[in-house]
């Protein structure tokens, strides 16, 4: 981190005095901005982006005459919108409700009405902008924020080029914020791209996956690299293989219109199941900077290959009736708006290899499902045995692989499996498991994924999210997985409430191997 | 909470491990040893922040009420985990002869081969690296602004007494304003030729944000007073005009910068235990603090040979 430089028009450098890089008290506040929200009536919107825009400024952390406008389909007025702004702040921030945070940003909230494909309303929104760098002083600098299906983003992005709203004036800057999914397949993924690098440079472009937040990211970093004693063991001579779930007891709710037909593969392991692997296989980055790490998680994908035979080493499953945490839950084609004959899965497992010197020979079993026992998203690094083991066969027999799993949700931190002697006389050996949480991770003093995402943005700082190469390439992994999925028979079927379809665990016996219970 | 009475550092200690097993032996992941002293009067006070901070910074606490000093040495104290804290806690009231060797109490207690901050939230010890407790501590965390009597002496008396690892919450407090300046300046690019700090008469906060701004931008810095609360304007006199955050109310400020209109800012005045679990995020000596108190004893010296001059002329 260097000091701030300015070259004033006579070419001498202003160097901000009141900075200092030993100040590491200072937090980064961004300079005038304003966010713009599109699909401001979605449940994202209301849930997590408004509350996260009234945190951070309870924070401190938003700039002075920062300011909102919301996007939709509605005949509200400003007022309108505060108020809804204000219903969902109350109901979903994770700080406390202070009326003089919510004051200064309330006097920043416009409301723009109008359909995707209205010139007018777009018109309407320029000049709400226009007014907003005059009233507020947000000095032109705006980001724009895509909470709405892909299939409109081609119709909003284009008519934020044509209205001149994506061409920033001179120092000041034009970004775009895109959600999940990206795309349904590698062709897809390239059209949607197409669109979007047509109009905005890839570094104005933040593609969000909230499921995998900065802080869990940085957090398994910091573990892998910070230390010592993990590195050494982090290969194919000790690891035996990694598991990493994501399992959602939840179905799929009101998306079915979304859900089916894209399934479960494309819905979770496309992105972040992906991008977890790919943090926990990669090298060590030469920097921590996004480029950096960028590269790394690049050749991780690139050196990834899949099983010749996609039929003993992948498994799929749909849901059926049955009993999840006490309550009886309908199947899901029992689901509203499902076709009877839908073929979707809502269980996938797949088995990866990576080609590299470091993990030649240790599969990487990557498993999501919905309905299934809990939730819970953890990557499990399952060591080989002891390779010899100085006691006699009865006293190891329930001492299993050492592991290490590094829990992401719900609650944050490192599990370590390993074997320790039963107190008494006999001689016995049995797994102990030690926990560790990330203390803070769960207060209200650290700010969450959307928080940390929003922030950087509007500092823009380059995000630590995938860019589209490797959305391109992870697609490249799984298209010929789905694709085969697609000509082959249907998924097999699972109580809801249980670990997935039988198949799941057939396809880790073939190797040996039995899923872990998370 | 176990109540221990006419005890010992090794009664307590192993009360710490009877608690755990009672609790099912959960994992703790505490990261320091956060020791605090106070006298019986500020103990609640203190207890609920050290809470809350402890929910960031999982730690064992241990409070370390003094008593009155006379009479027999004795120490009682109350063990627990849970109940709202993340960690461990013992608070420990000593009285008669002990008050004078706390560190006795302490040292047998502290979490093996991790940091210790030591807290005096209100009353501290003129020079806290040399306090038998203080020195057991990597950080030690004063609060000029919450002594009884003469704050402003205080200050001055923990800037003087200044060694790597010492901190006082009225440097804590200032940060959202700094942080508010450094932004605002950044936007602002140019020399300041001029600044000035208004608040309270008293005000340590005010005394040391006079210093920092004096120190970074090499100027004389005019410190006016106001009925508060806390600071209520600062001005950076800029070629272009000038950039002036004004705060009347203690919660929303106004940012004015030249060619700009006014933006208001949430600027809240924060509690204690928002403060300390600042304060505990880094557990390294704070260079820029060290720069701003050293320069505050020598515009001091100044300030109080004018005075002297004129008052013996």
């Amino acid at each position: 981190m260097s000091s701030i430089h300015y070259t004033s028009p006579d070419g001498t450098q202003f160097v901000n005095p009141l900075r200092d890089p030993q100040d590491r008290r200072l937090p980064k506040i961004a300079g005038p901005c304003g966010l713009v929200i599109f699909g401001v009536t979605g449940d994202l919107s209301r849930k997590k982006l408004m509350p996260a825009v009234y945190d951070l400024a309870n924070r401190g952390l938003l700039p002075p005459g920062f300011s909102l406008v919301g996007f939709a389909r509605r005949d509200w007025e400003d007022q309108d919108f505060a108020q809804i702004v204000h219903d969902s702040v109350r109901e979903h921030a994770r700080t406390e409700f202070r009326e003089e945070v919510w004051q200064q940003l309330a006097e920043g909230f416009r409301f723009v009405s109008g359909d995707f494909n209205d010139d007018l309303a777009f018109d309407n929104l320029r000049q709400t902008i226009l007014d907003l760098d005059r009233v507020r002083g947000t000095g032109g600098n705006h980001a724009f924020y895509l909470s709405i299906p892909p299939r409109f983003f081609s119709d909003v992005i284009g008519q934020l080029k044509e209205h001149g709203l994506a061409n920033p004036a001179e120092d000041s800057w034009r970004r775009v914020v895109v959600e999940k999914p990206f795309g349904s397949n590698l062709e897809t993924a390239r059209e949607l791209n197409a669109i979007i690098s047509d109009v905005f440079p890839s570094e104005s472009v933040f593609r969000i996956d909230h499921y995998l937040g900065k802080e869990t990211v940085q957090n398994i970093l910091a573990m892998r690299f910070a230390n010592a004693m993990f590195e050494p063991i982090w290969n194919s001579n000790y690891v035996d293989h990694v598991q990493i779930t994501m399992a959602e007891d939840i179905g799929i709710g009101g998306r079915a219109g979304y859900y089916d037909g894209i399934g479960a593969a494309r819905d979770v392991i496309q992105n972040h199941l992906i991008q977890l692997m790919a943090l926990i296989a990669m090298e060590e980055p030469t920097a921590f900077d996004a480029k950096s790490l960028r590269l790394e998680k690049q050749k991780v994908l690139e050196s990834v290959v899949l099983p010749r035979r996609l039929d003993l080493t992948t498994a799929r499953g749909q849901y059926t009736e049955g009993w999840a945490g006490g309550v009886n839950v309908p199947g899901y084609k029992q689901e509203q708006d499902i076709p009877q004959n839908s073929r979707t899965e809502t269980f996938a497992a797949i088995t990866l290899h990576i080609e590299s010197r470091r993990w030649a020979g240790v599969p990487f079993y990557i498993r999501t499902g919905k309905r299934l026992g809990r939730r819970v998203t953890e990557v499990a690094v399952v060591f080989k045995r002891a390779p010899h083991l100085p006691f006699g066969d009865t006293a190891t027999e329930e001492l299993t692989q050492n592991a290490l799993v590094i829990r992401v949700q719900p609650d944050e931190g490192i599990t370590m499996r390993f074997g320790s002697k039963v107190p008494g006389t006999a001689m016995e050996i049995r797994d102990v498991s030690m926990d560790f949480a990330y203390g803070g991770s769960f207060t209200e003093s650290s700010p969450e994924a959307y928080e940390r995402l929003i922030l950087d943005v509007l500092l823009g700082e380059p995000p630590l999210f995938p860019r589209h190469e490797e959305v391109e390439l992870s697609w490249k992994i799984l298209d010929p997985i789905v694709e085969y999925w697609e000509k082959h028979g249907k998924p097999d079927t699972y109580e809801a409430g249980t670990w997935g379809p039988a198949s799941a665990d057939r396809m880790l016996a073939r190797d040996g191997r039995v899923w872990r219970r998370p | 909470m176990i109540e221990l009475t006419e005890t010992t550092s090794s009664a307590i200690a192993s009360e710490f491990v009877k608690a755990r097993r009672r609790a099912g032996s959960p994992a703790m992941g505490m990261v320091m040893t956060l020791v605090f002293v106070v006298d019986e009067a500020d103990a609640a006070e203190t207890m609920k922040a050290a809470r809350t901070a402890s929910r960031e910074h999982p730690a064992r606490v241990l409070g370390v009420i003094l008593g009155n000093g006379r009479g027999q040495s004795r120490v009682d104290a109350q063990v627990g985990i849970g109940s709202g804290w993340t960690g461990e806690t013992a608070f420990i009231r000593l009285s008669g002869e002990v008050t004078k060797h706390p560190e006795s109490v302490v040292l047998p207690l502290l979490l093996p081969d991790s940091p210790v901050v030591v807290w005096w939230p209100s009353k501290a010890p003129d020079n806290p690296a040399e306090d038998p407790l203080g020195r057991l501590a990597r950080r030690r965390i004063t609060d000029a602004a919450a002594v009884p009597r003469n704050k402003a002496r205080a200050m001055l008396t923990q800037c003087r007494a200044y060694a790597p690892g010492n901190t006082d919450l009225a440097w804590t407090r200032i940060t959202t304003w700094r942080a508010l300046l450094a932004a605002a300046l950044d936007q602002n690019p140019g020399k300041v030729v001029a600044a000035s700090v208004t608040a309270e008469r008293i005000s340590p906060s005010a005394d040391l944000l006079s210093a920092w701004l004096s120190d970074r931008l090499r100027v004389d810095v005019d410190r006016k007073s106001s009925d508060g609360p806390g600071i209520t304007s600062v001005v950076l006199e800029t070629k272009r005009g000038p950039v002036s955050i004004v705060r009347e109310d203690g919660k929303l400020a106004t940012l004015s910068t030249p060619g700009d209109p006014d933006r208001p800012v949430a600027l809240k005045r924060r509690g204690i235990d928002e403060l300390l679990a600042e304060e505990l995020r880094r557990l390294d000596p704070d260079d820029v603090y060290a720069a701003t108190v050293k320069k505050m004893v020598k515009l001091n010296a100044k300030g109080t040979s004018v005075r002297t001059k004129k008052a013996t002329a």
